[in-house]
């Protein structure tokens, strides 16, 4: 039982994690209807310059943390307005391209500025942990399903309340309509790569202290596994992002804790999340909680 | 209205012949002059290179560009004529690299046999993706297709009895001989050819059938059918195509093709060892690359797009000492394989900076790649004639 209820905690913190990058991807996703690939870019970079600028220029976590989401918002909009928007009106097979292009450019990127092998994020969490029970709660998910939490909630207020967010959830449905009512379809554009570039450092933050502190230019793997997360919640709803994301954490989680059959092999736990995926697919094509599309001809 | 206007622009039927309209000559397999004379130079291009090129690097270099270009032609047929756009290309070539190395090297299967074979297992498991394609289309396709480099990396590290593990397998004892011909030990016009140069020609030979293939499919019913499918799947099933039929065709041809690709490739290599994923998604946005610079939905584009993509990686560790400059600034060197010297990029990053880098342009300045440049130059030419 205590087995259980480790992987489960362990499970929902990864969970958290890939809600962190999935809701980067929904909030592309619902602006522009298109996949951002280069979202797990977006994670590597954050989390070495938040490195940068708390571990080694000794600038609090907290600090440094929210110049990176500052810095990396500048980022996104940078790019957008460098590639993306060039793009508009073109199908949206060709911007996922370009961020397939970004991907590779910026991974390399990253291993040309901090060339030094073995360095650790400090966190002042760390890697501390409290006893419940029989069960072992780290400190690192613990924060992670904070931080899940509290952005999960900001994002809602900010797609419901506010009239950016409504524009671009008005810009998703339809472009055209949108700017007729006088949204500015560009603006939305700019906006939602702002929006993902900054939630990209927190999720990387979350997930280097998750493996005790150490970085690596192929953290930015992880978002290829956010990708069934939001593809099973459903593409353009934030609240399945999260679902999505604590579901592909679980069946990592659990699958590594007790799919322990010889002929599956070791470390079947990768390719749980896209099983698991298509079959959900195969079940309900548009996620969980998606919309279900209606195609006229 | 439409259909009575076309009619008058078609030459009108002879009624001595059959009701349906005969294509022949329509879109024949050669379309220009200019098509005929370019591939009969590169017929003979292929035949000379290796005779007079005694260069290893250079045969090993444009033999690979060779297999890359039979992968491409695959991709090509399945995103640039069908409109799927597929993430898990590169798994069909690693299928087809253990196949080679299993079936070929170790049992010693002939290479028709071992050809034939990665052919038939890439267009099975093709054939299983296919319908996958019917009920998730764009994004969604994209990311399943991303599920097959996760499966097969799996299966390549953990299938030890067939694949190696991670210690990889050898492909270097692969029969090369095709009945009398020895493509590891050949001789040519009274020369003696090495493994290298027997490769060039059995890769080039391929790329030969497949382009054929290609070609032959897209001019004729089936390929039709497929680019009403690209242009509006919904429309070309209102109007009688089996979406079914042609995306899983699609599917198996093209990981048939990529699978043939990735065993001669494997064989070149003499020695494969499993892929990370994000290395093999790596080498999966390449062939996308390499399909978009050439240019989408023609053959040529394909060949040509893996004859300059494709040896990128090669030709930079090859030329490395030109890269090898000081960035003004940093004091750091831009390309460099000393890692002491604390260079910015090392060759491997370089080459995936200038896929990323081509692939961004490409996509942003000339989306129809080199053959649409060709196309609309060809275009702005035959306007000047008429003025």
């Amino acid at each position: 039982m205590d087995k259980f209820l480790q992987l489960l905690l362990s499970g929902v913190a990864l969970g958290g994690i890939y809600a962190l990058v999935a809701l980067g991807f929904v909030v592309i996703y619902k602006a522009s209807g298109a996949f951002n690939f280069a979202q797990g870019g977006f994670v590597t970079l954050g989390a070495y310059m938040v490195y940068q600028f708390g571990t080694d220029w000794g600038l609090p976590l907290w600090l440094a943390l929210v110049l990176v989401m500052i810095a990396m918002a500048a980022v996104g909009m940078f790019l957008e307005r460098l590639v993306i928007r060039p793009m508009v009106g073109k199908p949206v097979f060709t911007v996922v391209l370009i961020t397939l292009g970004l991907l590779l450019i910026i991974e390399q990127v990253v291993r040309a500025v901090w060339t030094m092998p073995g360095l650790v994020l400090n966190t002042p969490w760390g890697n501390g942990r409290s006893q419940l029970g029989g069960v072992t709660l780290r400190h690192a998910d613990l924060w992670t399903m904070v931080a899940a939490a509290a952005l999960l909630a900001a994002f809602f207020g900010f797609f419901r309340y506010s009239r950016t967010g409504l524009g671009m959830r008005a810009t998703a449905l339809d472009q055209e309509a949108a700017a007729a009512q006088g949204i500015s379809v560009g603006r939305s554009f700019a906006v939602s790569w702002a929006v993902a570039a900054a939630v990209a450092p927190v999720a990387g933050v979350m997930l280097v202290s998750r493996g005790g502190g150490a970085l690596s230019p192929a953290i930015g793997f992880v978002a290829l596994a956010a990708f069934p997360a939001m593809i099973l919640g459903g593409l353009d709803s934030a609240g399945g992002a999260v679902l999505g994301g604590v579901l592909i954490g679980l069946a990592e989680i659990m699958s590594q804790g007790y799919l322990d059959v010889s002929w599956l092999g070791s470390n079947v736990e990768v390719v749980v999340p896209y099983v698991l995926m298509v079959l959900v697919l195969l079940w309900r094509p548009e996620g969980l909680l998606g919309t279900r599309r209606v195609e006229r001809v | 209205m439409s259909s009575a206007f076309l009619r008058r622009l078609l030459p009108s039927p002879d009624p001595t012949r059959s009701a349906r309209p005969s294509t022949a000559g329509v879109n024949p397999l050669l379309p220009s002059a200019g098509a005929k004379v370019m591939a009969a130079l590169t017929v003979a291009g292929v035949v000379i290179c290796p005779l007079v090129l005694d260069d290893p690097f250079w045969i090993t270099v444009l033999g690979n560009a060779g297999t890359f270009a039979v992968a491409a032609l695959g991709l090509s047929l399945l995103t640039g004529f069908c409109g799927q756009v597929s993430l898990g290309h590169a798994a069909f070539l690693t299928v087809g690299g253990y196949l080679v190395a299993f079936f070929g090297a170790g049992w010693g299967w002939p290479l028709p046999a071992w050809l034939a074979l990665a052919a038939a297992t890439g267009a099975v498991i093709g054939a299983l993706v296919g319908p996958f394609a019917l009920r998730f289309k764009g994004n969604y396709l994209v990311v399943v297709t991303l599920a097959l480099i996760f499966v097969v990396t799996h299966v390549a590290r953990n299938w030890e009895g067939f694949t190696g593990g991670f210690d990889g397998i050898s492909t270097n004892k692969a029969p090369l001989a095709l009945g009398g011909l020895d493509f590891g030990d050949m001789s040519a016009f009274g020369q003696r050819l090495d493994r290298q140069q027997g490769l060039f020609y059995l890769s080039w030979i391929l790329v030969g059938i497949s382009a054929l293939v290609v070609r032959n499919l897209v001019r004729s019913r089936p390929g039709r059918a497929m680019q009403a499918i690209r242009d509006r799947d919904l429309a070309a099933e209102v109007i009688g195509v089996s979406n079914a039929r042609y995306k899983v065709a699609a599917f198996a041809i093209s990981s048939a093709m990529a699978s043939v690709a990735g065993a001669t490739y494997a064989v070149g290599l003499r020695f494969i060892t499993p892929n990370e994923p994000l290395a093999e998604l790596f080498l999966s946005i390449r062939f996308v690359a390499i399909i978009i610079v050439g240019g989408m939905g023609t053959v040529y584009g394909a060949i040509v797009g893996a004859l300059l993509l494709g040896p990128l990686p090669e030709l930079v560790k090859e030329f490395v000492s030109y890269l090898d400059v000081t960035v003004p600034g940093l004091g750091r060197p831009l390309v460099s394989e000393v890692v002491a010297a604390e260079p910015l990029f090392s060759t491997s990053s370089f080459s995936e900076v200038l896929f990323g880098v081509l692939l961004v342009l490409a996509l942003l300045f000339q989306p129809q790649g080199i053959a649409g440049l060709l196309r609309s130059l060809r275009i702005r030419r035959a306007g000047r004639a008429l003025r």
